[in-house]
């Protein structure tokens, strides 16, 4: 999968969940950017990502992810593996 | 809303959650509007969000109560002005083991072990008992889940220090609590958990991650069940069954295939399955839940069918068969009107896809569950909750019988030309009182259930109605018919609340099934009968329409009340002149005699 692919699909879900179809995220994207991203959204966010690209988050990563270049980075060594 | 229907998608709830609540609150429902407190002992947030979406499909507005964290003991037992400010009608205790204060150690005697389980039963009841003291509303509260790992392996069922046990004896000391006390409902958790799959439901990462107790992935099925038992409350459940023959209930076709080779019965499996079927469909019978026949069928041949040798159910077990060659949309509505019901009380049962789609597309909110094969129909429509039981009333267990004596009356009706000699020859006598005890429940009910001849839609809680009828200011009155065919019950509720020399009503009500019969004349008589006892002058009446009540819109008028208001949105308030020149509208019942 290329990460333009990831970004894509990515896309699709912050809209989803947000329900703003105008989200656009990238590298640098933080919770400080989307203004109903608090630590309860969180859980709903990795849940959609987990479902939408059939892989599990651990503990340590989902407390250490500092933006969504570091989300995707994980969704991409996932897919590799 | 069908993605909110069960079998549901749970996972795209969860991601649409803010869509689908904007298009519910957009769709136009009508929706009446409660106040839901959840008192947690975990993170609730989700639970709450994916409850008010479900609550929004029943036509139920919630406005929550969500404790802080972990603050369900707090917020139950100490005094706490916002939940008293905000006047909760439902209260929701989502408690888990992971809430238990201690579990019994290898050591423990038994006594011990019989102490750790009063203390923790004993912690409970303390919340159970405020709650209801102060609130005087239903309170859901969970049972336990099992845990989600064995010290003892399996002997941690069976030993009074496994977990297991130990859950397992407080969970019978809640259903105790639940058996001898009103207005308490258990959320079965340890029933849902299971059925979802342990493991999954009590991953610990939804825990330690975000203080979760169930997996997040779960919290549809458990919001869900909550909505049930809401929603039953209100009375919102359905009433009955109509169902297809030909490969719903037995396989094959019987006009085609003849009775001898419909597939039912226990020679085969599939004919054991259709038989498994027809039992499950019977048994909903005693819960009051009436079941009918829309099939494309000579109704002869269906009739030949509901009487092959192994069938469980037979023509004597339906209110109505409609067996015939017309689409089955006209059917399902001809059933629902002979029965007086809305056509959303009705769950229709086919195994066609396109005839579930007609019926769906002409009537909205009709539920016709997606049936795949035939081994999968009792799972699928008995999660769909329809019959949610909450309280069972005398009148339930009766439900069946009543429609039949209705139907018996229809066909009598027939053959009378002077609709008012059939009213004679009904033979009706009413006991018009005000509310008694034994009433309260029934009484409670009808004003959750009424929904077409209710002129102002209050709904009461049974707390509520008991506090009306030991209030002075207040006139209550219920109406119980019977006739030649049978009792039909408590059919009718006014609840008039006094203001000087006024009566305002607050409530007037009646049960479809007896539309017609003058019993609203003969509840008029009393009610004027008991305002000049009281010294009353001035009956005001008030309709307020909504979807459902335009049957009852000149209703005031018919009883000879004048109209003093009328407001853009079609309001309107009616006054009546108590005088002693009053005369008797009724003239078919004998009352109290």
């Amino acid at each position: 999968m290329t990460r333009e692919k990831v970004y894509e699909e990515l896309n699709e879900v912050f809209q989803d969940v947000f329900d703003d179809a105008t989200i656009q995220v990238k590298e640098t994207t933080t919770s400080d950017d989307i203004e109903d991203w608090d630590s309860l959204e969180h859980i709903n966010l990795v849940v959609a990502v987990e479902k939408k690209f059939g892989i599990k988050f651990n503990m340590g990563e989902v407390n250490t992810m500092k933006d969504v270049g570091e989300m995707v980075d994980i969704i991409l060594r996932r897919a590799v593996q | 809303m069908r993605e909110l229907e069960y079998p549901f998608d749970a996972e795209y709830i969860l991601r649409k959650k803010k869509k689908l609540k904007k298009e519910l609150l957009n769709s136009g429902k009508q929706f009446i509007d409660k106040n839901i407190a959840i008192l947690g002992g975990s993170t609730t947030s989700d639970i709450k969000i994916i409850l008010e979406l479900f609550l929004l499909n029943q036509g139920i507005r919630p406005l929550f109560y969500e404790s802080e964290y972990n603050q369900y003991y707090q917020d139950a037992v100490f005094p706490n002005p916002r939940l008293e400010c905000f006047r909760p009608d439902i209260i929701y205790i989502h408690t888990t083991n992971r809430n238990i204060t201690a579990y019994p150690q290898m050591a423990d005697s038994a006594e011990d072990v019989d102490e750790l389980l009063a203390a923790e039963e004993e912690k409970f009841r303390s919340i159970w008992e405020s709650l209801a003291q102060t609130y005087c509303c239903p309170i859901i509260q969970n049972n336990f889940e099992m845990p989600f790992y064995r010290l003892l392996g399996n002997k941690d069922a069976s030993d009074i220090h496994g977990k297991v046990n130990f859950l397992t004896r407080l969970n019978m000391k809640f259903y105790e609590y639940a058996q001898t006390h009103g207005n308490f409902y258990i959320c079965d958790i340890n029933y849902i958990s299971a059925d979802y799959g342990l493991k999954e439901w009590s991953d610990p990462f939804y825990y330690h991650m975000y203080k979760y107790a169930l997996n997040v992935n779960a919290i549809p099925y458990l919001s869900f069940n909550v909505a049930n038992i809401i929603k039953s409350l209100f009375g919102k459940n359905k009433k009955g069954f109509v169902l297809d023959l030909d490969n719903t209930i037995w396989g094959g076709v019987v006009g085609d295939d003849g009775v001898d080779n419909i597939v039912l019965g226990p020679e085969e499996s599939e004919g054991q399955v259709y038989s498994e079927f027809q039992r499950y469909l019977k048994e909903h019978k005693q819960l009051g839940v009436i079941l009918n026949v829309d099939s494309k069928n000579d109704e002869e041949n269906a009739i030949v069918g509901l009487n092959h040798p192994d069938s469980e159910l037979h023509p004597d077990d339906f209110i109505l068969i409609k067996a015939n060659w017309a689409p089955k949309d006209e059917n399902f509505m001809e059933i629902a009107n002979s029965l007086d019901l809305l056509p959303e009380s009705l769950v229709f049962i086919d195994d066609n896809p396109a005839e579930r789609h007609i019926v769906t597309g002409r009537m909205e909110n009709v539920s016709a569950p997606d049936l795949d094969c035939v081994q999968h129909y009792i799972q699928t429509i008995d999660r769909c909750g329809f019959f949610e039981t909450t309280v069972i009333s005398k009148d339930d267990l009766k439900r069946n019988e009543m429609y039949k004596e209705n139907i018996e009356r229809q066909q009598l009706q027939v053959g009378f030309s002077d609709y008012h000699d059939y009213l004679l020859s009904l033979e009706m006598k009413a006991r018009i009182k005000a509310f008694e005890p034994i009433y309260m429940a029934r009484i409670a009910q009808l004003s959750n259930k009424s929904n077409q001849f209710n002129l102002t839609t209050r709904r009461y809680t049974q707390a509520e109605i008991e506090s009306v009828s030991r209030n002075p200011e207040y006139i209550t009155m219920y109406g119980k018919l019977i006739d030649r065919f049978g009792d039909n019950g408590v059919v009718s509720v006014v609840i008039g609340h006094i203001v000087g020399k006024e009566c305002r009503i607050d409530l007037w009500i009646m049960s479809c099934r007896v539309l017609k019969r003058d019993m609203e004349f003969a509840m008029m008589d009393m009610l004027v009968k008991r305002c000049r006892e009281q010294g009353i002058e001035e009956i005001r009446g008030y309709y307020y329409p909504t979807a459902k009540n335009h049957m009852v819109k000149d209703f005031y008028m018919i009883q000879g009340f004048e109209k003093v208001r009328e407001d853009e949105i079609g309001n309107t308030e009616w006054v009546f002149k108590v005088s002693d020149k009053y005369v008797k509208k009724n003239d078919v019942i004998e009352v109290n005699g």
